[in-house]
């Protein structure tokens, strides 16, 4: 590591007028990428500015498609297919990188200049030791020393990333890792040379919330030691405004704001920047708890859990017991080995409110949610709709109760059949449940897409032809055709930017209101529980860890998963005074 | 501990930078498109498709074969049995442009009619292919279970045999032999690579959120099969019925090349090749000309297979 800059993060300068005249460490000026494709050239980067001190931390904060992975890309010359810097410089540590030849850059890459790539489940090979993709790593940063002290090396690496039994783990193979302890060894990849520079592209965002947690603090606690600076790559606000002291905000390829983190949070100027910062659920989750430990009980998400807590409602759905277990190929060849995926899971869902099914993955949500729905059937336990037993009903009966309940899934581009158009999509249920005439239908269809904010010309389009958001809309709207009182959302929210998330989850509440529905709502999130659910279920492991109001969840959680969820959120370590504004 | 991590005063080239509104604006971001005409996914394999030179050289070819085998007549005044064995492997003269064949047969009627044997197999052939396999590889992919293990191992048994020597087998035990029972035995021994390609398609197709939307409608399974995951799995099929085509008249040709075909009667390439093999020494243009006809018909078949992939696969698609 280098010696010729003071490490800056983790000793911050006590006023401004007493700093050093530091270089910067990274320095773009106008970058500008084109990609070449048949429709022509596609900017996907203009005009974009950036500056990274020695040892502190930039996070580039943008929606999909924004242009953020293109421009850290473009710093390392990793731009994909036909990629190009047309325009503009990148200066690294007094050198320009725009024109540098494949060797000089191959030589920055890793050296000077590390990646943690945003996939841990590809981007380790699967057939080598992981300890050997460390030793290549190292061998192709110029590591001096025999196989002895690369083996030791790379030991150390591994147990610097936070894997114990370091020397072990490296004999393993990528598949016998978690999510988690491969990022970790991403992370010992891309530290391996110990660059001056470490680019962070979306490194936490495969893994469940509390993984995420403790990876970035301890890649933190890492870089402030080594003094590495880092550029963060991300598209929540929360985990930028957390991580980073200066934030870009990147918006269709241009940088729309940038400045201390701290700044832009409590005062955005853009006015797309405004929208992200009231719209990202990490940060409007940590509103509404700040705005809570205040005694300010004002806020409209708040009111409205009051009113419905204080009329008594019947039960809509309510499980008992619900347990799933699944045969697994077990070890031997014909045996099988039990795996039970929902154990022992009672709760119950209000009329006209919404309760959040919480859980990381494998926690037997979505399970729970398929046999609410009737699509699976319970080993034991019973799911009850309106006060009769699901598992009781006759064909005639079942049919007649799935106009009932209805689910909206997480994956926007799998949810429509391709080959259907947006009206036969939604007028499907209609026909299938013998309602109306044709006439009726297709006005029935127009009214649904009004309710979804769509222009009724859409329902002659193709589901390739709209957005993520779009699809997502259209699936809400063939949930609600056949006017059903509980709606199932399985993830429905989790694949969406942010806007677009804020969006659907804006419509939903709207709809809530208008047509009484009620929402089971199947999220990783924590964030958006807090925004859309009157109660909360807590799962873990199959089993029910936590069953309370929202509140109370919140503002005293019993239980220590619960509370490590909530821990995970980013954004928990801002202050309130940066939010109230 | 956070705010350590927050410079007080930004330091130079970190200042508070705003960019000014955007000319395009913020509202268009989601909008639909209203302007264009809906484009669905075969429209739009079709305007892919249109694009490309190929798929109008092979669709030329396959219009050109297919309206001989229909009309012969149009191309031809003489009929394929009118020989006059006077004018045995004599050469191109006016009004018989190929020359005539051992038995003294015009070579150019006989090209012309032999089409019809070669497209009316391979037709045949094809569709019955498609309605087998599909059948069999769709039940077994989407109800799965036992029903897919005895399937499945029913596909296995026939893909281990050899299509053209069970075909020879079966043939040679056959006492009518027309094109249909022809198209029938290629049929009977070639179903299983389209059951195999329906049945993985399935696989992948039922496991999508629409398909488990759909049953939460109460959709029934069979409804949802024909409804949803059939049409999703056409394209592949499609693919493979182009380039099958091709293949099945070359099984044909082989068959009647190996007399075991279509009977001596029925003008077809295959047998035409055979007779010209006799006397290829001294007059070897005569098996060209059959032999053309049929490596043209194949090529025009396996060259709009090809487009028609590159068409139907949306990885292979540029846009």
């Amino acid at each position: 590591m280098t010696t010729q800059f003071p490490v800056t993060s983790g000793s911050p300068l006590s006023d401004g007028e007493t700093r050093p005249t530091e270089q910067p460490l990274l320095e773009i000026r106008d970058l500008a990428v084109s990609f070449t494709t048949a429709a022509g050239e596609v900017k996907a980067v203009r005009g974009a500015d950036l500056t990274v001190y020695p040892g502190q931390s930039v996070a580039i904060v943008g929606e999909s498609g924004s242009g953020k992975s293109t421009l850290a890309h473009a710093i390392i010359d990793l731009l994909p297919g036909t990629g190009k810097v047309t325009g503009g410089s990148i200066q690294f540590d007094g050198r320009e990188l725009v024109g540098l030849d494949r060797s000089e850059i191959e030589h920055l890459r890793g050296r000077d200049i590390g990646l943690v790539p945003q996939d841990p489940m590809s981007n380790l090979n699967p057939v080598w030791r992981i300890g050997t993709q460390i030793e290549e790593a190292l061998k192709a940063n110029g590591f001096q020393g025999g196989r002895r002290e690369r083996k030791e090396r790379v030991s150390g690496l591994l147990a610097e990333a936070g894997l114990p039994d370091a020397e072990r783990r490296a004999r393993q193979y990528p598949h016998e890792f978690s999510g988690g302890m491969r990022q970790r060894s991403l992370i010992a990849i891309g530290l391996a040379a110990r660059p001056k520079l470490l680019i962070a592209d979306e490194p936490t965002s495969a893994l469940d919330v509390t993984v995420q947690r403790q990876i970035l603090d301890h890649l933190e606690v890492l870089t402030r030691e080594l003094g590495t600076a880092v550029l963060f790559i991300t598209h929540d606000l929360g985990l930028a405004a957390e991580r980073a002291e200066h934030l870009v905000v990147m918006f269709k390829g241009r940088v729309v704001e940038s400045g201390p983190a701290r700044q832009i949070l409590a005062d955005p100027q853009h006015p797309y920047t405004q929208r992200l910062v009231s719209s990202a659920p990490s940060l409007a989750s940590r509103r509404i708890q700040v705005a809570h430990e205040q005694g300010e009980q004002s806020g409209e998400l708040l009111a409205r859990h009051a009113d419905q807590e204080a009329t008594r409602v019947p039960d809509v759905v309510v499980t008992r017991n619900l347990t799933k277990v699944f045969q697994i190929r077990g070890a031997r060849p014909g045996s099988s080995v039990d795996f039970t995926a929902v154990d022992d899971v009672s709760f119950s869902l209000k009329r006209g409110t919404t309760l959040a099914l919480v859980g990381e993955s494998g926690s037997g949500k979505s399970t729970a949610a398929n046999m609410v729905l009737g699509l699976l059937e319970p080993t034991s336990g019973t799911v009850e709709f309106d006060g009769v037993d699901v598992s009781t009903l006759g064909t005639k009966e079942l049919f007649a109760f799935r106009r009932r309940i209805q689910p909206v899934f997480q994956n926007p581009y799998g949810s429509l059949d391709p080959m259907f158009s947006i009206y036969r999509s939604i007028e499907e249920p209609l026909r299938l449940h013998g309602v109306g005439n044709k006439k009726q239908r297709e006005a029935r269809v127009r009214e649904l897409l009004d309710m979804v904010s769509l222009p009724q010309s859409a329902m002659r389009r193709f589901p390739n032809e709209l957005s993520g958001g779009q699809r997502q809309r259209i699936a809400i709207a063939r949930a609600l055709a056949l006017k059903p009182e509980v709606i199932v959302l399985d993830e429905a929210v989790s694949a969406l930017d942010v806007l677009v998330q804020a969006q659907i989850l804006e419509l939903l509440g709207d709809l809530q209101d208008e047509l009484g529905l009620s929402y089971l709502f199947i999220t990783h999130d924590l964030a958006v529980v807090r925004q859309i659910a009157d109660s909360v279920v807590v799962m873990q492991n199959g089993k029910v860890v936590e069953h309370a109001p929202t509140d109370e969840v919140f503002d005293n959680p019993r239980e220590q998963y619960t509370r490590d969820l909530l821990a995970a959120i980013p954004g928990a370590r801002l202050e309130g005074a940066e939010l109230a504004g | 501990m956070p705010e350590n991590r927050y410079a007080p005063v930004p330091r130079p080239g970190q200042e508070h930078f705003t960019a000014p509104v955007d000319e395009g604006g913020l509202g268009a971001v989601d909008a639909v498109s209203t302007s264009e005409a809906p484009s669905s996914f075969w429209r739009e394999s079709w305007g892919e498709m249109r694009r490309r030179p190929m798929f109008w050289v092979a669709a030329a070819i396959i219009l050109l074969v297919v309206v001989v085998a229909a009309f012969p007549g149009l191309f031809t005044s003489l009929g394929p049995r009118q020989c006059t064995l006077a004018q045995s492997l004599a050469g191109p003269q006016p009004g018989h442009p190929f020359g005539f064949d051992f038995q003294g047969c015009d070579i150019y009627s006989r090209t012309m009619y032999g089409a019809r044997a070669s497209v009316l197999v391979g037709v045949l052939a094809t569709a019955m292919v498609i309605v087998f396999g599909t059948t069999i590889g769709a039940v077994a992919g989407y109800y799965g279970g036992w029903f897919d293990t005895i399937l499945s191992r029913l596909t296995d048994i026939f893909f281990a045999v050899p299509i053209v020597l069970a075909a020879i087998v079966v043939m040679s035990v056959t006492t009518n032999r027309t094109s249909f029972s022809v198209a029938f035995v290629l049929a009977l021994f070639g179903w299983t690579s389209i059951a195999r390609i329906t049945r993985g398609t399935v696989l992948s197709v039922k496991n999508n959120e629409f398909v488990t939307a759909a049953r939460s409608l109460g959709m029934g399974r069979g409804a949802i099969l024909v409804k949803h995951v059939l049409p999703n799995a056409a394209a592949p099929i499609i693919v493979y019925a182009t380039v099958a085509l091709g293949t099945f008249i070359v099984a044909e040709a082989t068959l009647s090349f190996l007399g075991i075909g279509l009977p001596p009667n029925v003008v077809s390439w295959g047998g035409d090749i055979s007779k010209a093999q006799n006397s290829i020494r001294v007059a070897p243009e005569i098996l060209f000309y059959p032999a053309g006809g049929l490596a043209l018909t194949v090529l025009g078949f396996i060259m709009m297979g090809d487009v028609v992939r590159d068409a139907l696969d949306p990885k292979a698609r540029k846009r």
